[in-house]
Parts: C-alpha cells; sequence; structure tokens
C-alpha cells in the first residue's frame, strides 16, 4: 500500500518528504547527547541486570526533531484548512483563548493546592458553570465530565441514580435513529436495553412510534436535538410531555448545541439533562488537538444526584465539595473523574463565552446556521437532498446524485482530499443511505464556501458526466494512495517488527 | 424455488426437522462491502425472535444479526472468526452463522420466501 508512486529519486514529492518510521532510522552508536562513561560500582541488582539491548533506536537530535516536524506536517487540521465534517464542529479556535490558557495563574495550577491558593481557579468554575446554566435555563450542572460520550454516560447514571432512589429501576431506553452513535452505547454500558425509535418522513422523530414505544418501564428517552439530519425536532414540547407521562427521563444530546444557543434554551423544552461539548459549541480544540470537556446540565428532578465533586460558596470564598459527607442533602452517585474536570478546556471555554458575550454567542448559532443553509440552497443545484430543509447547523445529502456513476460516496470523499478538503462525514447517519454530512460552522468566510461548494459541483458534474476512474483512483496527491481498508482490517500489522534484532527488542 | 425464508432484518433461514441454520442475505452482505469481522455467541445460548444474536463489522459499519427465531443456539460457523469473507462469498451457503433449534416452529410463517424477500429489498 505504500508502494511508491513518484518518479523522483529519493521518493519525495517536491518538499514533502517521504519519511520512514522512526525504528528504521536506528543508526548503532548515534546519540544526541554526550555522556560520561558511569563510574566502575559494584552493582547492587543480584543479577538482574538487563542484558539484552532495550530497542529504542539510536538518532541524533536534529533526525528526531525532522521526524516528528514531518509528520506533523502530513496531519490536516482546522489550522490548516476547511474541515466540513458533520457532526463535529470544526470550527476556529481563538489564539486568544490559548493566551488566556496560558496564564500563569491557570496554567500552573494544581489540583491538589489547597482551596484557598485557587479561589481564582475556583471562580472561573463558578463562572463557567453559572453561563452554562444561564444559557441551557437549567438550574444544576456537573462540570467533571471529560467529553461527550462521558457526559452522556454522566447523565444518564444520574437518571439511573434518581430512578432507583425511587425504587424504579427500568429496563428500557429510547434512541431514535438519528442520535449520535455514542447514545446506544452509553444506555448498553449502563445495563439498560436500547430500542430505536424511527424517523418520519421529514427526518424527525416518529410521535406516534414513540408514544407506542413509552410505558413505566422506560428509564430514559435520548434525544439528539438538532438531531444527525442537521433537522430541529419541531415536536420536542409533545415528545417531552410523552416521555415525562411515564416518569421517564428526557436526555438531549447537546453535541449539536452549536445550531441554537444563545436561542433555545433545553430547560424551556423539557430536558431533564443534557452534556455539552465545549469542545465544539464553545471552540475548545479538539480532534487530535485537545481534549473533550462534557459537562452535564441537570434539571430540577436530577440536580441533586449529580456526581462530586462541585464547587460551593463558602464562608471563607470558594471551596470544593469532594466527599458525600460533605454533600448535605444531595446524594450523589460518586464521581466520573479524578479531579475537578478539564480545567484547560474550562478556561477557553469561558474566553470564549466571555469575549463573544451573550449577543456574540447568539450571532455564532445564526451564522452557522446561515452557512449551513447557503451550502444546502447551492448543493442541491447537483446533490441530492435526504431530507427538505432548511436545515440547522449542518447539511445532509444522500447518494441519489451518484445513482448510475459507479461512483460511490468513498469515491467522492477521497477526491474531495485530492482537492485540498477534508472530506465531509460518510455514511453517517445510516438513515441517509450513502450519507454525506457537511457542517461548514460559523467561523468560514463567505470565499472559502464558495471555493467548497464550486469544488463540490464541479467534482458532481464530473462524475455524472462518466468520469469515474478519477473518482476510483483518488486520491493522487496525497502522501499515500488509497489504503487498502479490507486488508487493513483483515490483517492489521499494528507494530513495528525488526527485521534482525533478536531477543528483547522485538517485545 | 429456494428452500429458504428471509426476515425484514435481512438474514435468512434453512430449516432441517428443528433445526434452523441462520445467515445473512445476499442484499444485506452487498450492502456492508467487505465483511472484516463476525462476533459469535456462545453455545447454548437462548436467543429470542429479532433479540440479537451475532455481530457482524464491514468496512463501511459494524452491525447486529438478529436471531429470526427463537431458540437455543446449537452450534456456531467457527471458520467465519478466520475467514469473515465467506460471508460476501457465500452468504446462504459457507456464510452461514449459528444453527438454532427452534423452540416455536410457527414464527417461520411470518418469514418471506425468496420472491417476496426480492420484492421487499427491491421496494
Amino acid at each position: 500500500m505504500a508502494a511508491k508512486d513518484t518518479d523522483t529519486f529519493t521518493g519525495n514529492k517536491g518538499l514533502r518528504i517521504e519519511e520512514p518510521l522512526i525504528f528504521e532510522q536506528h543508526a548503532p552508536g548515534r546519540s544526541g547527547v554526550d555522556l560520561p562513561e558511569p563510574p566502575a560500582v559494584q552493582d547492587r541488582l543480584g543479577g538482574l541486570e538487563r542484558r539484552d539491548v532495550i530497542g529504542l533506536p539510536d538518532l541524533s537530535e536534529p533526525q528526531v526533531m525532522r521526524h516528528y516536524t514531518r509528520l506533523s506536517q502530513k496531519n490536516f487540521a482546522i489550522d490548516a484548512g476547511f474541515y466540513p465534517l458533520g457532526s463535529c464542529t470544526m470550527k476556529h479556535n481563538p489564539r486568544l483563548n490559548e493566551k488566556v490558557a496560558r496564564l500563569p495563574g491557570l496554567a500552573d495550577v494544581h489540583p491538589l493546592q489547597p482551596a484557598s491558593t485557587v479561589q481564582g481557579a475556583l471562580r472561573l468554575i463558578d463562572t463557567l458553570a453559572h453561563w452554562i446554566k444561564t444559557l441551557t435555563g437549567m438550574p444544576a450542572v456537573a462540570m467533571s465530565p471529560a467529553a461527550g460520550a462521558h457526559g452522556e454516560l454522566c447523565g444518564l447514571m444520574t437518571a439511573r441514580a434518581a430512578l432507583e432512589a425511587r425504587g424504579d429501576a427500568r429496563k428500557r431506553v429510547l434512541v431514535p435513529d438519528s442520535a449520535h452513535g455514542t447514545n446506544p452505547a452509553t444506555a448498553a454500558i449502563c445495563g439498560y436495553s436500547v430500542e430505536a425509535i424511527p424517523l418520519n418522513d421529514r427526518g424527525r422523530v416518529d410521535l406516534a412510534a414513540l408514544r407506542a414505544a413509552l410505558d413505566e418501564d422506560v428509564a430514559a428517552f435520548m434525544l439528539t436535538n438538532p438531531n444527525t439530519c442537521g433537522l430541529f425536532e419541531d415536536e420536542i414540547l409533545e415528545q417531552s410531555q410523552a416521555v415525562h407521562d411515564v416518569g421517564a427521563f428526557f436526555y438531549c444530546d447537546g453535541a449539536n448545541f452549536n445550531a441554537i444557543v444563545g436561542r433555545v434554551r433545553p430547560g424551556d423544552l423539557g430536558i431533564d439533562c443534557m452534556h455539552l461539548n465545549l469542545h465544539k459549541t464553545f471552540s475548545t480544540p479538539h480532534g487530535g488537538g485537545g481534549p473533550g470537556s462534557g459537562p452535564v446540565v441537570l434539571s430540577e428532578a436530577l440536580a441533586s444526584y449529580a456526581p462530586l465533586p462541585w464547587v460551593v460558596h463558602g464562608d471563607d470564598g470558594y471551596e470544593v465539595v469532594e466527599h458525600e459527607a460533605d454533600a448535605s442533602d444531595a446524594e450523589p452517585y460518586g464521581r466520573m473523574k479524578a479531579y475537578h474536570g478539564q480545567m484547560g478546556m474550562f478556561v477557553r471555554a469561558l474566553a470564549y463565552m466571555m469575549s463573544h458575550g451573550a449577543d456574540g454567542l447568539k450571532q455564532v448559532s445564526s451564522d452557522a446556521v446561515l452557512n449551513a443553509n447557503y451550502l444546502l440552497a447551492r448543493l442541491s443545484d447537483e446533490l441530492t437532498l435526504a431530507y427538505d430543509g432548511p436545515c440547522m447547523h449542518e447539511v445532509l445529502f444522500d447518494d441519489g446524485f451518484l445513482k448510475g456513476t459507479d461512483v460511490t460516496t468513498l469515491d467522492f470523499a477521497k477526491a474531495m482530499i485530492d482537492e485540498g478538503f477534508h472530506p465531509m462525514t460518510m455514511y453517517f447517519p445510516l438513515v441517509a443511505h450513502g450519507a454525506l454530512l457537511m457542517e461548514p460552522t460559523e467561523t468560514e468566510s463567505r470565499d472559502n464556501l464558495e471555493q467548497y461548494i464550486d469544488t463540490v459541483l464541479d467534482l458532481a458534474r464530473r462524475a455524472k458526466a462518466g468520469d469515474a476512474q478519477t473518482f476510483q483512483d483518488a486520491p493522487g496527491y496525497t502522501p499515500r494512495r488509497r489504503l487498502d481498508e479490507t486488508a487493513a482490517a483483515r490483517c492489521p500489522i499494528l507494530r513495528w517488527k525488526p527485521d534482525s534484532v533478536s531477543g528483547e527488542a522485538a517485545e | 424455488m429456494s428452500d429458504l425464508k428471509y426476515s425484514r432484518e435481512h438474514e435468512w433461514v434453512r430449516l432441517d426437522g428443528d433445526i434452523a441454520t441462520v445467515g445473512i442475505s445476499q442484499f444485506a452482505q452487498e450492502q456492508l462491502g467487505d465483511v472484516v469481522f463476525v462476533e459469535l455467541p456462545d453455545l447454548g445460548k437462548a436467543v429470542e425472535q429479532n433479540g440479537d444474536a451475532a455481530v457482524v463489522e464491514s468496512v463501511k459499519a459494524a452491525s447486529e444479526v438478529y436471531a429470526p427465531v427463537s431458540g437455543e443456539v446449537i452450534e456456531v460457523n467457527s471458520k467465519l472468526e478466520d475467514d469473515p469473507e465467506l460471508v460476501n462469498r457465500a452468504p446462504t451457503g459457507d456464510g452461514w452463522f449459528i444453527k438454532i433449534r427452534l423452540s416455536d416452529p410457527s414464527q417461520l410463517d411470518g418469514m418471506m420466501d425468496e420472491a417476496t424477500y426480492n420484492e421487499f429489498v427491491a421496494s
């Protein structure tokens, strides 16, 4: 699969260097440092001293430097170009956030410091919690979950704790076909059986099917809103009524909050718990660029079961409630995570919120939706919409426009790479055949959107004109051509093995 | 005319006495693409009609294989563990998944014959 497909002597393509694995660069005896011989002393290892080579490569410092720099240049990131991956909200990460996160008073504190020495950091968590509760219209928030799926787990465990506390353990969780894929996984890991709820022909939850599936054995309904078809669930009030009528809890996956922040408050929709992805909606880096952060907002009914820890206003400033004994009337079910949560992401998210202000955040969601609808309007000339618009922050096409062309969604995505774009999300959600899901976010300029749209339209026309071969051969300009995913999955080579070095080096 | 019965979830059943051999349809394997992994149930497991029976993973997706009929798993096709491609090559032959001892033969009555199934997938 790494067949050389260039005619240069080196195999390099211009200044894009063909970089061997670091182990293949091993040159015995080469070193980046010059240390004195160790003094001759009697060893006290009792015969346990190492006999074989460790197997780390011997390299010079510039070699190591170049190796990792070259690898980093093979990355594609939001800082390098347009990244329209639907469902992922790959928006620009403002540098102001990074500057604030690097302030020594925030970057150099440790979670085990006494509370009296980190009052500013605790105030930051408390202020962020206030913003989150205000934006969502919810009375409580658990700050510690580490990312979206962890937040889902937190939300569902909180609902389970509340149900069990009232002696009403239930067995089923309902998840629509348009939910994020992690939702059914979360329900299953919490010990519930998962039941899928179909969509109606408008790409929304089929309300009659939901009502039919609801009974007093249902613990929760897990909705994603806007859903993964990029559509707002306009019957959400009826859904929440139906869910509460049987005593179940209403979970909302807030991964798509970017589309509605500043416009809709989930608390007003009857939602009992919802995680936020600070790394999506509030711009903290993710997708290889940083960890997620998934605080979970909770309704009055669930607030007292929130996991530890949380920040409170004490007599001597801010304090952290770390133990159930200090939790007064609350009944936390435990902890989700060591320490307080993703502090570095809290700093960035709050910097984002405060620098935008309430009006700026409303503008964010408006522009995100406007951009997606601009794609919808122009791309509909050549592509086939999965469901009629208007859409929210992302737009979903199916592969109907490729029918009879011998070009698949995968081929189309590979051709996008040759054109210098990260592909859109492919084959998800499953409800659209050969799905192409695009999320431009609010941070792309009109110029970027035009170039992207013109590219997609051009490719669609080429596919329809019968140029399937170009697509099937794509990508042609990447460091590697198309990978054989089947062989990679069936016979994976998971690690490098030396050809001739024996012993432990190979372990 | 084939002796297979099909479910709406794209499984097929071939009956021999009270033993039902179960696999996925030609249409299902085409939709999945190259199969790279198959997870089979333990012998003796009791499966329920439309309940989870196995998992099939392709380069595109991981999907549940549902038991089209209730009963006890008495044999699994362990060849699939080393050679999952069998599902693509011979979905209704060597690529079978499990054999179930039926607990309720009348469940077969609700399944489609091949012609009806072909109409179902074409619609």
